[in-house]
């Protein structure tokens, strides 16, 4: 919208593959007069209907809101999750970053949990299995306390409000040479388990997220640090050290605790 | 068509408690003998499939997008009302309630509205309990700030996040009954048709968008919790996926669809730049608070920031028009959302629009608001509301005015339910924005994610047991049953159709000629002469989906086009409907304003005598035109008045 608005001419070297098991493979394509008002992803929209016009599949592309909040789109564009902007989604990235003339490379996330389902969508329901192991507060419909019986002083509230702010496109995964999850679990394990709410179930929850991250195939954290790097909502490393800490706290607390009965078997 | 509110008995106030009392049950070990099938994931579907699944029905619920917590609810920026009066500014259950009806135009069901307003304490309750971290004060308790269409403090929020944080607070409920195995969550599942059986909803049909799969699924009540259908308008604020194919496929089942012409148009959007341009994005009505909305005074001001001969902060504070404070004072730029985007629109029409190169566009100045509290408050307020417009336009709003122009948002017409949500066929349930209830004929802000999470929280487990109670223990009907296979092949029938045409335009071309018939003909303002025009082009239209769309790929794996295909041919024939409601309703009420009917200074004119009623509207055949039934709505505790916000 802004007055120096320009047109650019580009190549679009794009991954494309058919199935989940199929091989993929780079492609090249050419667009041209994209407006630097544009959106990366109506950059895309116009290489498809180019594509449909010469009746060839389109490229396929997880995308919804368009806004920057339902954590749908995900590609990894020049290398970098999100794009080459700090701070937003792929839906949020404008053309007007980009260079006439210049060739942008895009590939879907590439991580073991997150495998293609075609071109540059990918499954990301392993993101699904951590959440139903723990992330949550176990209270009925209808059963809430007045919501202001609990003070909850501001700084708290803000900080559980960083880590809540997570939307879960699994950037942080596709960015980690290990492929960890540790920030987008770390948010989710931080933002419950900071509140008075979430503090009653805060032992089982991070063990059970954590187990549950680790058997989707996730790696480990070792203090890369790109996660925090390309999250477009600008959750930190912090949170992996809370849940860390809380792992920790977790663990060495089921060790000491005593059940108060005698273990079935023990003589 | 029968159109039996099912208005519980006694006083407004006790009309709620009343119809509860009486609600059928059924006995814990009883619930999970019970098939519920879900539609959508959003603040109504993912808060009743959570709770239906907690009390111990046997519930599954689908979604379009690839996890639950993607449904569009997500982008709802700016609050959600709640008679909590922890301002102690006067706020009450009836103030809301009335504010509510008020500002619906008294388009709205009494009873309904007055419950929406009864459980939304209930809903911050529970919003808070779930691990929403709304804004709060130094004492540890919860903030509050105004919005549009009401003089108290009554919009709690999350920064600008408020609908992100509410849906993650039901998608984490959903979440923990989906790992306790009481949902079944199928995501990426579009449901294409709407099962029968024996004049019941027993099932529904879905495409699954990763093989290409269609297949019938059966239970003993359906409910479709599906949202809005603003992507009739190709631009809109909706996310890409929006569609109106659920609740359209109800309709042409028989299911009742009241009021298709209220649509909401947005004040405060990001004008609309070129042609490439494929959604439009809010800036969040709570902006109102800060900041004042303002166009030059003159046409030649105007045509000179066009040109770029003057900038914003050049023109001088006298030559500024705050049309909304100089024409509504009491409210002044917190006016309703209809009045608002009428009131921009004026000024456009009037050549003193801003925005470069269409001229559509007015100012949103903080610039006061910056002097008076400093910058790091307003950032604090909005912070991710300005990166995000500078993200879009690459101008920093802090230094110089936010463009906003009005957009198409939220649709306040829906399938008909009765007060317990059920629509004209018996056994099926709509929720949320899906149906037509609470709003009338316009939206306030910060009431949808109320709606929502009112239906999905409190009001269908509580009416959904007692259509099943009545059905008895015989189960849902077998899938074997001839009803599921005929559907299930007209749904395969129709694909196979969509694939077989190749021809020349693409879906998302016919869906952008749609959408500049509807915002032209069928947008802010209506004419008969438009609608009727609107009508005659839309068939045309429609003629040419059928002949020339041409769907690249294959049914039986992922194919974008397919689905997009699939949503633009249910738009096309859902259009009309819209435009012969909007040419039925000779008058100008909330967001539907018929320009023959307005008073002197513009305002919109209602006609009570004809039109207080809901309009429904009948399916009859694809070559048949729909029949208009009327549900009166009687005021028995609000005087019809006009509407007045000076």
């Amino acid at each position: 919208m802004s007055s120096e608005e320009k047109t650019l001419n580009l190549t679009i070297r794009v991954w494309r593959q058919k199935t989940r098991l199929a091989r993929g493979e780079f492609k090249e394509y050419k667009v041209s007069n994209i407006s630097t008002g544009s959106s990366f992803l109506e950059m895309i929209d116009i290489l498809n209907e180019q594509l449909v016009a010469q009746n060839e599949e389109p490229i396929a592309f997880d995308h919804d809101c368009r806004e920057g909040i339902c954590g749908t789109c995900s590609m990894t564009i020049n290398g970098l999750p999100h794009g080459p902007l700090q701070g937003v989604t792929t839906c949020q990235l404008h053309m007007r970053h980009f260079k006439d003339g210049e060739t942008i490379t895009i590939e879907p996330w590439r991580a073991k949990p997150f495998p293609v389902i075609k071109d540059l969508v990918v499954d990301r329901t392993a993101f699904e299995r951590i959440t139903q192991a723990g992330g949550f507060i176990s209270i009925r419909t209808g059963s809430a306390i007045d919501a202001n019986i609990i003070p909850i002083p501001k700084p708290v509230a803000d900080r559980a409000m960083d880590a809540a702010e997570c939307i879960g496109c699994g950037a942080c995964v596709a960015a980690c040479p290990n492929a960890a999850a540790m920030l987008y679990v770390g948010a989710k394990v931080s933002h419950f388990n900071s509140l008075p709410q979430g503090k009653a179930e805060k032992d089982r929850r991070t063990v059970a997220m954590v187990e549950t991250m680790d058997s989707e195939g996730f790696g480990n954290c070792t203090n890369y640090g790109e996660c925090q790097a390309v999250c477009p909502k600008g959750i930190t490393l912090d949170f992996i050290a809370q849940l860390n800490r809380d792992y920790a706290t977790a663990k060495i607390k089921g060790f000491f605790k005593s059940t108060g009965k005698k273990k079935a078997g023990a003589k | 068509m029968n159109l039996d509110a099912k208005i519980p008995a006694g006083p407004l106030a006790d009309k709620w408690s009343n119809c509860k009392a009486h609600l059928k049950l059924v006995n814990p070990a009883n619930r999970r003998k019970y098939h519920v099938i879900v539609v959508g994931s959003g603040l109504a579907g993912g808060a009743a499939a959570a709770s239906l699944g907690e009390m111990g029905f046997n519930v599954s619920c689908f979604c379009y997008q690839d996890s639950p917590r993607r449904a569009h609810s997500i982008a709802a920026q700016g609050g959600i009302n709640a008679a909590k009066n922890y301002q102690n500014d006067g706020d009450s259950v009836y103030r809301l309630f009335y504010d509510t009806i008020k500002g619906g135009d008294f388009r709205a069901r009494e009873a309904n509205v007055y419950r929406l307003a009864e459980v939304s304490g209930n809903i911050i309750d529970q919003a808070v309990a779930s691990g929403v971290p709304f804004a709060r004060e130094y004492g540890g308790l919860l903030d509050n700030r105004s919005f549009g269409g009401a003089q108290v403090s009554r919009t709690f929020y999350a920064r600008g996040q408020t609908g992100q944080q509410l849906l993650l607070g039901a998608y984490s409920a959903l979440s923990r009954q989906i790992g306790l195995g009481t949902v079944k969550m199928y995501s990426r599942h579009e449901m294409l048709d709407l099962v029968l059986v024996d004049g019941h909803a027993k099932g529904i049909v879905t495409r699954n968008m990763i093989d290409g799969e269609i297949k019938a699924w059966n239970a003993d009540c359906v409910v479709v919790c599906t949202g809005g259908y603003g992507n009739v308008f190709f631009l809109s604020t909706n996310a890409q996926g929006c569609n109106v194919t659920a609740a359209y496929r109800c309709y042409k089942r028989g299911a009742g669809f009241a009021n298709p012409c209220f649509t909401q148009i947005h004040p405060t959007c990001i004008p609309v730049h070129g042609d490439q341009q494929s959604k439009l994005t809010l800036m969040s009505e709570s902006l109102r608070n800060d900041g004042r909305v303002w166009a030059p005074k003159t046409r030649e001001l105007a045509q000179k920031i066009l040109k770029g001969e003057l900038k914003p902060g050049d023109i001088a504070e006298a030559d500024r028009d705050y049309y909304l404070e100089r024409k509504y004072p009491s409210f002044g730029n917190l006016a309703p959302r209809d009045i608002s985007s009428r009131a921009a629109k004026e000024a456009c029409d009037d050549k003193r629009g801003i925005a470069p190169g269409s001229g559509l566009g007015v100012y949103l100045d903080f610039r006061d608001a910056i002097n008076r509290l400093g910058e790091d408050k307003i950032r604090e307020r909005y912070g991710n509301l300005f990166d995000m417009y500078e993200c879009i336009t690459g101008e920093n709003p802090y230094k110089t005015p936010m463009m906003i122009f009005p957009a198409v948002h939220y649709t306040m017409g829906g399938l008909w339910v009765d007060y317990n949500l059920q629509s004209t066929i018996p056994g099926l349930f709509v929720g949320g924005e899906a149906n037509f209830s609470d709003h009338g004929a316009n939206r306030l802000g910060a009431s949808a994610l109320m709606q929502g999470l009112a239906d999905g929280y409190f009001v269908l487990p509580a009416t959904i047991p007692d259509y099943l109670a009545s059905c008895g223990l015989g189960g849902a009907p077998s899938i074997d049953r001839p009803e599921f296979k005929a559907v299930k092949d007209q749904v395969e029938e129709r694909t196979k159709k969509l694939l077989a045409i190749k021809g020349d335009l693409s879906p998302r071309s016919l869906h952008q000629e749609l959408g500049h018939i509807m915002w032209e003909k069928c947008g802010m303002a209506r004419t008969k002469e438009s609608l009727t025009e609107a009508i005659g082009e839309i068939k045309v239209l429609r003629e040419k989906f059928w002949k020339r769309v041409r769907v690249v790929g294959e049914g039986e794996s992922l194919n974008p086009e397919l689905e997009r295909a699939g949503r633009v041919a249910d738009f096309l024939e859902f259009a009309e409907i819209m435009c012969r409601d909007a040419l039925v309703r000779e008058e100008s009420c909330g967001g539907h304003f018929r320009s023959e009917h307005q008073t002197e200074d513009g305002e919109a004119m209602r006609d009570d005598a004809h039109f207080a009623h809901v309009a429904v509207w009948e399916y009859q055949g694809d070559d048949k035109e729909p029949i208009r039934h009327q549900e009166e709505l009687k005021y028995e505790e609000v005087k019809l008045a006009t509407r007045s916000y000076k």
